[in-house]
C-alpha cells in the first residue's frame, strides 16, 4: 500500500497510528508484544525498513524505552507503542527521556487493568499513569484520538510536538479505537507539516546541550556523531548537561522543563466543542466514549434537552479553561469514562463548584453506550 | 596527563567522584588508550553507561556520552548503535548494573551479537550505595546486606556472555594494564558483541569489610590469582585452586546485528539482500 496517494482506505486505529509514524519521518521503532497495541509493532516492522528506516523488538518493555532514547539522541524520529502493564514498565525512562529532553513518541492502546486484567478489553485506567506515571515533577503531553482517521493524524501531531518540545509524547487510544476499522483519508506528503527538532547554529566549542536560545526555552539538540561530544545524563543538571546538586541549578531546571510547555498552552492544548454554547448539561468524554457522547448530545437535543459535549484532544495538559467556561452556564457536569473516575477528578478541579459533576463510569471491559450517557442526563436534570 | 591520552578527557571535569584507591580510573585508562590504538574518530564514538559508580566514567570521557537508567545501558546502546551503524559504540557497566537489574538485557544484547564494546567493572560489589554483596561477590562475603556473610554463588559474567552468544569474550584487571588494552583493543576489532570483564577494586566497601587490605594489597592480589589460560595450563593442580583466568576466552565471529539489518532494508525496498 501506499501512503502518498489521496484516497480512502478501510484501516484499524493500530495500522494508521503506524502509518502517521511513516508519515512524521520516523526511522526507528523498538517494542515488546502485547495486546491490543501489537499490530503497531508487526505493521512498522515491514514499513520501516522499507522507509530506510529499522525496527527491532527488544527483550522487554523496558528495554524497548530505552532503545527508543538511544535511537532518539542519534538524531532518529523514534517511538515505541504498548499497553497499560507495558506503559507501566516503560515508565522509568519515560521520566529518563522527560529529563534529558529527548523527543520520542509513546503509543499506549488502553486495557482494562489493573495488571493483566483484560488483555483484549478496552479501558482508560491508564489515563493518570501518562499524568504522574514516572516518578517525580514533569510536564506531560497526552493525545487522545476518537477514530481511525485520528489515530493517523494524532500520531503526526505526537512526533511534531515531540520534536518541537523535546519531550516524550504520550498518544493513548483505547483498544476499541485500536482495533475499529474505518474509512480514512490519507493526507498527501506536505500536507500535514512535518516538524523537526532544532539543531544547534553554534560550533561544538561554543554548545551548551542544555541551554535555552530563545523564548521557547527547548535547547537546540545535537545528535551523536555530529562532533559535539556532549554529555546526557538522568541526572539533574545545569545548562552544560552535566549533573549539579547546586539547589538553585536544581530548581531553574525542573522549572524550566515545566515553562517550556506551560508558557505555550494555547499551542498544545486541543479539544473539540459539539453544541456547547447554551448547554445546560455539559458532558466530557474522550476517545471512543466521546462517540457515544456524541450521539448521546444529538439524541438529546433531539429531545429537546440543552446538551453540550467537551472532547479533550490533548487529555494533557488539560483544557481546564474550556471546562470551566462552560459549567459556568451549566447546571450539570457529566464525566463518561471507561475507568471509575479518573478525569472525572481534573474535571471538579476546572468546574470549581460551579455545577455538581456527575460520572457515568464503566470498568467491565464494557464500552460505554450512549444510552446509558442520556439516561445519566435525564436523571441530573 | 599525556597529551595525547588527554583529548580522549574532559579534564576539567577531574577530579572525579571515585573514593581514593578505587581501581576504576585506571580502567578508564585502558579503555581510552584502546580507542587510541585502534585510531577510532572521537566524534564517532559514543560512550553509554547505567547507574554505578563505574557508570560515572562516561562523564569524564570526551566524546558523545549518554549516562542512563540502572541496568539498561545495553538497551540504550541498543537504540544508538542500530539508529546510527557507524557510531562506534561502548558500554560502561559494573558487576550490579550489569549482572543483576540488567541481565535480561545483557544475555540478549550478546544473543544478538550487535556490534558493542562492553567493559564491565567487576568490584563485586555496590560501590555507589554502600557496600551491598552483588551477584558477583563470592559466596561468604560480608556486605552491609550480609553481615553474617553472603550465601548466594555468583556469576561467573565471561561465561554468562559467552553462553549467551557474545562472539569476543575476554577478561583482564586493573593490575595488568598492558594486558587489559590490548584485550580491549581486540574487542574493539571484532565486528560483534564483544564482552570485556575487568576487575576492579573497591577498598573501602568491599575491601575493608573482608579484610582484603589497603588499595595497593588489593592490585598486588590481582597480580597473584590472575593467569593467563596457557600459564594456568602449565600450573600443577594443587596450584590452581582460587587462580582466575585472563586474557581472551573466546573469539569465534559471528554475523553482527547492524550489518544483518542493512540486508533487511535492502531485501524490504526490493533488492536481493
Amino acid at each position: 500500500m501506499s501512503v502518498t496517494s489521496l484516497k480512502a482506505k478501510l484501516m484499524q486505529g493500530n495500522q494508521a497510528c503506524a502509518e502517521g509514524a511513516i508519515y512524521a519521518g520516523a526511522s526507528f521503532y523498538a517494542g515488546y508484544p502485547i495486546t491490543p497495541s501489537t499490530e503497531i509493532a508487526e505493521i512498522l516492522s515491514e514499513r520501516l525498513p522499507q522507509v530506510g528506516g529499522r525496527f527491532i523488538q527488544m527483550e522487554d518493555e523496558i528495554a524497548s524505552m530505552a532503545a527508543v532514547i538511544g535511537a532518539s539522541v542519534t538524531g532518529a524520529k523514534a517511538m515505541t507503542a504498548t499497553s497499560g502493564p507495558g506503559f507501566s514498565l516503560k515508565q522509568e525512562n519515560i521520566g529518563h527521556a522527560m529529563i534529558t529532553e529527548v523527543p520520542c513518541v509513546i503509543a499506549n492502546v488502553m486495557r482494562l487493568g489493573p495488571s493483566t486484567g483484560g488483555p483484549t478489553s478496552p479501558a482508560q485506567g491508564d489515563v493518570m499513569q501518562a499524568r504522574w506515571g514516572t516518578h517525580g515533577d514533569h510536564p506531560v503531553i497526552t493525545l487522545c484520538p476518537n477514530s481511525v482517521q485520528e489515530c493517523f493524524e494524532l500520531t503526526v501531531k505526537a512526533f511534531n510536538m515531540a520534536e518541537r518540545f523535546r519531550t516524550p509524547v504520550f498518544i493513548m487510544f483505547d483498544e476499541i479505537i485500536g482495533h475499529m476499522r474505518e474509512r480514512v483519508v490519507l493526507p498527501e506528503p506536505g500536507q500535514i507539516p512535518v516538524v523537526n527538532r532544532k539543531k544547534p547554529e553554534v560550533g561544538p566549542e561554543s554548545y551548551k546541550a542544555y541551554e535555552p536560545v530563545d523564548e521557547t526555552l527547548v535547547p537546540p539538540m545535537a545528535s551523536f556523531g555530529d562532533g559535539y561530544r556532549y554529555h546526557v545524563t538522568g541526572l539533574t543538571h545545569d545548562e552544560t548537561g552535566f549533573a549539579t546538586t547546586k539547589p538553585e541549578k536544581m530548581a531553574a531546571h525542573l522549572q524550566r522543563l515545566h515553562d517550556k510547555i506551560n508558557n505555550f498552552l494555547p499551542e498544545v492544548v486541543d479539544y473539540e466543542e459539539q453544541s456547547i454554547e447554551d448547554a445546560e448539561v455539559v458532558l466530557l468524554a474522550y476517545g471512543s466514549v466521546a462517540r457515544a457522547a456524541s450521539r448521546a448530545v444529538k439524541d438529546a437535543r433531539a429531545a429537546g434537552l440543552k446538551v453540550g459535549l467537551i472532547r479533550p484532544i490533548t487529555l494533557w495538559p488539560f483544557p481546564g479553561e474550556a471546562v470551566k467556561k462552560a459549567a459556568a452556564k451549566a447546571k450539570a457536569v457529566i464525566v463518561a469514562e471507561m475507568n471509575l473516575g479518573q478525569i472525572i477528578n481534573e474535571v471538579r478541579v476546572a468546574v470549581e463548584g460551579q455545577a455538581p459533576v456527575y460520572g457515568v463510569l464503566r470498568a467491565d471491559g464494557e464500552p460505554i453506550s450512549p444510552t446509558e450517557i442520556l439516561a445519566k442526563i435525564k436523571e441530573v436534570l | 596527563m599525556n597529551p595525547e591520552i588527554a583529548q580522549y578527557y574532559r579534564v576539567n571535569k577531574l577530579p572525579h567522584i571515585w573514593c581514593p584507591g578505587c581501581s576504576n580510573g585506571i580502567v578508564v585508562r585502558s579503555i581510552v588508550e584502546a580507542i587510541d590504538k585502534a585510531g577510532l574518530d572521537q566524534d564517532k564514538t559514543v560512550i553509554v553507561s547505567g547507574i554505578g559508580c563505574s557508570s560515572r566514567a562516561p562523564g569524564y570521557m570526551n566524546f558523545d556520552t549518554l549516562h542512563t537508567t540502572h541496568g539498561r545501558a545495553l538497551a540504550f546502546a541498543t537504540g544508538v548503535k542500530l539508529a546510527k551503524p557507524e557510531l562506534n559504540v561502548f558500554v560502561i557497566t559494573g558487576d550490579g548494573d550489569c549482572t543483576a537489574i540488567g541481565g535480561n538485557h545483557f544475555i540478549h544484547a550478546a544473543r544478538r551479537n550487535i556490534d558493542l564494546n562492553v567493559i564491565l567493572f567487576n568490584n563485586n560489589i555496590y560501590g555507589m550505595t554502600g557496600g551491598q554483596y552483588s551477584p558477583t561477590s563470592p559466596t561468604g562475603t560480608k556486605a552491609t546486606t550480609a553481615v553474617y556473610g553472603n550465601i548466594e554463588r555468583s556469576f561467573d559474567s565471561c561465561k554468562l556472555a559467552q553462553t549467551a552468544g557474545a562472539s569476543y569474550v575476554a577478561r583482564g584487571n586493573a593490575f595488568n594494564t598492558r594486558q587489559l588494552t590490548d584485550i580491549i583493543l581486540k574487542g574493539i576489532e571484532n565486528p560483534g558483541f564483544s564482552f570485556i570483564e575487568a576487575l576492579s577494586s573497591c577498598p573501602v566497601y568491599y575491601g575493608r569489610r573482608n579484610k582484603k587490605g589497603g588499595p595497593a594489597d588489593m592490585l598486588k592480589w590481582q597480580r597473584d590469582v590472575c593467569v593467563t589460560q596457557a600459564a594456568y595450563d602449565r600450573l600443577p593442580e594443587e596450584k590452581r585452586a582460587g587462580k582466575i583466568i585472563t586474557g581472551v576466552l573466546h573469539h569465534e565471529p559471528q554475523p553482527e546485528y547492524t550489518a544483518e539489518y542493512a540486508k533487511i532494508i535492502e531485501k524490504a525496498q526490493g533488492g536481493n539482500g
